[in-house]
């Protein structure tokens, strides 16, 4: 039976060589491995139940009046997306828990990609020969941060619209070129014309899944082509031989239940924990707003530079060279890429290491590394943080507006201290290993001196 | 005689022979053989019959309407589902197949006899041509403007150059201020301590949408308004109006701090719940807190014969986030 499946497939296809080294191509075997594993199949959650949504999903902004079951918003005007998706969320069998499994899928799905950036950043998996594979990422997390917030934008809640006008803010506030880029996007200023919204729909759908399914495509391949890194084993070197479990039979039922569990996890929760209620959030219109209101967290880290830029538009006479929300939503993260994207660069430049690495570094072994990394991330959060400062006054009502001037010199001064502090941790954990280490050999001597 | 024995000594052969078979010539395995593990293929197999009527569970939640908690059920068949199969799959990983690990070199930095191979094809495949730099010259134009030309239908999206459609409101002199229900305010109808959205009268819900049409206004105490030369008189009796949209970032500003204790509060302000840009509404507009680059624009008001709130002109600045052309022109109806 096998052998004859196997058969089959031969004479059609003559990929059976192919086929037998994809079955025992190697694995390494440590957990950290299977972050971008996850990414993997929360997409395949989002593509799955984001192709159910599509079904129900009405790209329009056409003006309409809610005559469905949801009482609060009865005889209200809206937009026809936005009826759409109450629709999914009320009407629709099992519409609820699909959209709220895209939105969970969206969530873990970014997390998982970020946690996965941050493995492959404090190991030095980036290094030669994979420079190509880590820039693939990066761009694959850019793609996949816009992916989300269009999808967010589409609904046309109240809070979607918020979002989305800010988008198109920071679009406006791009030097040189925004007014004339924002009023070719939107086709007039915000909120543009009918044809904005399927424009939206169609890169949410189709351009941008896409490009992140092409780009995983040609991740995956150049991975599988080098083959994986892996850690240093305590047994030998292995800078020229990988160690690993073989895709089949080893690795595949892992990586399945690694699959399915990921699945069960975000249909659990699509069903058990609501996520954005957009049937409060009410129908967005340009002249409505309210407070509190807080993007996804994904998008928390831009919301607070937007905050913390003092009240500063850079003009030359008449002229608006830079206006305020450039700082916080578009130099902010393209300062972060930018450096994601010339680290290896960087690292290259000034430790002169050309070499090839198929060998991962421990955070502690290179505290150079650790302590940038350390200093970026602390930057970024402790933005994110300043993001949620009206939270924290409504929690603690500790006042908002000193929140912001002790925000606005913290994120200079605690990302340089923390990576201070990575540096030291580093180097004292090394210091630490190599004392055990003499003291083990010290003892080793002495027992053998005494026999 | 002989053929006699023949069929004894076959038969014996075969009767004895009976049953027991030659085992069939097996290839080495190619994975090492471990014992069976009959215990794990139990918790395996009662997993997946679990995994198969959580599903059949999911279609009869889905199929019976009447259930309450609809998509909790759901969610909870179909997660726990997919996580039976997980398991029994983590459990096979761990306890019912060969997990070897094995040692494989790395690919080789380089192939530099291939490299060589490829250098030379792309050079040698180019001997017949004789003016290399014109024929460089000749693909990168045509290729470059192909490019261009595949690009050009992209303009059709919107207006790249023209911008004047940033500069319109629809305000014009002499335009009634109405609310959500297009009912005219009256000057009587504003009182203190409290916050109004108004729209220019005539306009339709889809124009109601556009950043220029609406207005916040507010009542100040003549001791606070403070209005800066350049807007004077753009207030009627102390009822002031503001474009709605936030300089900063284009948000609706939706939340008034108005001052109940004079003097110990502080000044009246007008904030953006979306990055807290707090303008004061007495100082024409003037940004005090937050992120927003320059003042709300504020709009000329009159009161006429009959008590009805009336635009006395434009707004004296552009309306909406800024961007290039901001500072430059003035709004025009």
């Amino acid at each position: 039976m096998i052998r004859r499946a196997v058969r089959f497939v031969d004479t059609r296809t003559a990929t059976t060589p192919i086929v037998r080294k994809t079955l025992r191509y190697l694995f390494p075997d440590h957990w950290s491995f299977l972050l971008g594993e996850v990414a993997l199949y929360a997409f395949l959650v989002l593509v799955a139940t984001g192709i159910y949504l599509t079904f129900f999903f009405v790209d329009s902004t056409r003006d309409v009046v809610y005559h469905g079951p949801y009482v609060p918003l009865q005889g209200q005007h809206m937009s026809e997306a936005y009826r759409s998706v109450l629709n999914i969320s009320t009407t629709v069998k099992a519409g609820l828990l699909i959209r709220q499994t895209h939105h969970w899928a969206a969530n873990v799905f970014t997390a998982a990609i970020i946690l996965h950036l941050f493995r492959v950043f404090f190991t030095g998996a980036y290094r030669k020969p994979r420079g190509l594979i880590y820039a693939i990422g990066v761009t694959m997390l850019m793609v996949t941060l816009l992916e989300a917030y269009v999808g967010y934008s589409l609904v046309d809640d109240l809070l979607s619209g918020m979002g989305l006008v800010i988008g198109y803010s920071v679009g406006l506030s791009l030097p040189l070129v925004g007014g004339n880029l924002m009023s070719w996007l939107f086709h007039g200023p915000f909120p543009g014309q009918a044809s904005f919204w399927p424009r939206m729909y169609v890169a949410h759908v189709f351009l941008f899944p896409v490009l992140i399914g092409s780009l995983l495509t040609v991740h995956l391949l150049l991975v599988a082509m080098r083959h994986h890194t892996q850690f240093r084993q305590t047994t030998s070197e292995s800078e020229h031989a990988a160690r690993g479990v073989p895709t089949f039979p080893g690795q595949a039922p892992r990586s399945l239940g690694l699959l399915f569990g990921t699945a069960g996890i975000l249909f659990l929760l699509g069903g058990l924990v609501q996520i954005n209620p957009i049937w409060l959030w009410g129908p967005y219109h340009t002249y409505l707003s309210t407070n509190g209101a807080q993007p996804d967290w994904y998008l928390g880290w831009l919301i607070g530079g937007l905050r913390l830029v003092p009240s500063i538009d850079v003009t030359i006479g008449h002229y608006t060279l830079v206006p305020n929300p450039f700082w916080g939503g578009a130099a902010f993260p393209l300062v972060v890429f930018g450096f994601l994207y010339c680290w290896p660069a960087i690292e290259r430049k000034f430790t002169g290491d050309y070499a090839f690495h198929n060998l991962l570094e421990r955070p502690r072994d290179n505290p150079m590394r650790t302590a940038v990394g350390i200093g970026m991330v602390t930057w970024v959060l402790l933005v994110f943080i300043a993001g949620s400062s009206d939270r924290v006054y409504v929690w603690l009502n500790v006042s908002y507006t000193s929140q912001i001037d002790v925000y606005r010199v913290l994120v200079f001064v605690i990302p340089l201290l923390a990576a201070a502090i990575a540096h030291r941790v580093c180097e004292e954990l090394v210091a630490g290993e190599k004392v055990d280490e003499d003291g083990h050999r010290a003892e080793a001597e002495a027992r053998l001196a005494r026999t | 005689m002989s053929r006699a024995r023949a069929f004894v000594v076959s038969s014996i052969v075969l009767l004895l022979g009976r049953g027991r078979r030659r085992p069939p010539r097996q290839a080495e395995r190619v994975l090492p053989e471990l014992p069976p593990d009959p215990g794990a293929e139990t918790v395996v197999l009662a997993l997946l019959f679990a995994a198969a009527l959580f599903a059949a569970g999911f279609i009869v939640v889905y199929a019976v309407d009447s259930l309450p908690d609809h998509t909790q059920l759901l969610g909870a068949a179909l997660g726990l589902s997919l996580l039976c199969i997980a398991a029994a799959m983590i459990i096979v990983a761990k306890r019912l197949i060969v997990t070897e690990e094995l040692v494989e070199p790395y690919p080789p930095e380089e192939h530099p006899g291939e490299q060589e191979l490829i250098v030379q094809l792309v050079a040698e495949s180019g001997d017949r041509i004789t003016r290399r730099r014109l024929f460089k010259l000749g693909l990168g134009a045509a290729g470059g403007t192909l490019g261009l030309a595949a690009l050009a239908p992209a303009l059709s999206f919107g207006p790249l150059f023209q911008t004047k459609y940033f500069r319109g409101t629809p305000w014009r002199k002499g335009t009634r201020l109405v609310d959500e229900s297009s009912r005219p305010y009256r000057a009587s109808d504003i009182e203190e301590n409290d916050f109004y959205t108004a729209f220019p009268e005539g306009t339709s819900l889809a124009a109601r949408e556009d950043l220029g049409a609406p207005i916040v206004l507010v009542r100040l105490p003549k001791s606070l308004l403070k209005l800066p030369p350049e807007l004077a008189g753009f207030d009627a009796e102390g009822i002031v109006a503001y474009s709605k949209i936030c300089t900063h970032a284009g948000c609706a500003i939706s939340t008034y701090r108005a001052p109940l204790f004079q003097p110990d509060e502080p000044r009246p302000a007008l904030v953006c719940p979306c990055h807290y840009s707090t303008f004061d509404p007495a100082d024409g507009g003037s940004v005090t807190f937050g992120p927003a680059g320059r003042r709300l624009p504020m709009l000329p008001l009159s009161i006429d014969s009959k008590g009805f709130l009336r635009a006395k002109g434009n707004f004296d600045d552009e309306v909406g986030p800024t961007w290039w052309g901001t500072r430059i022109w003035r709004p025009q109806p």
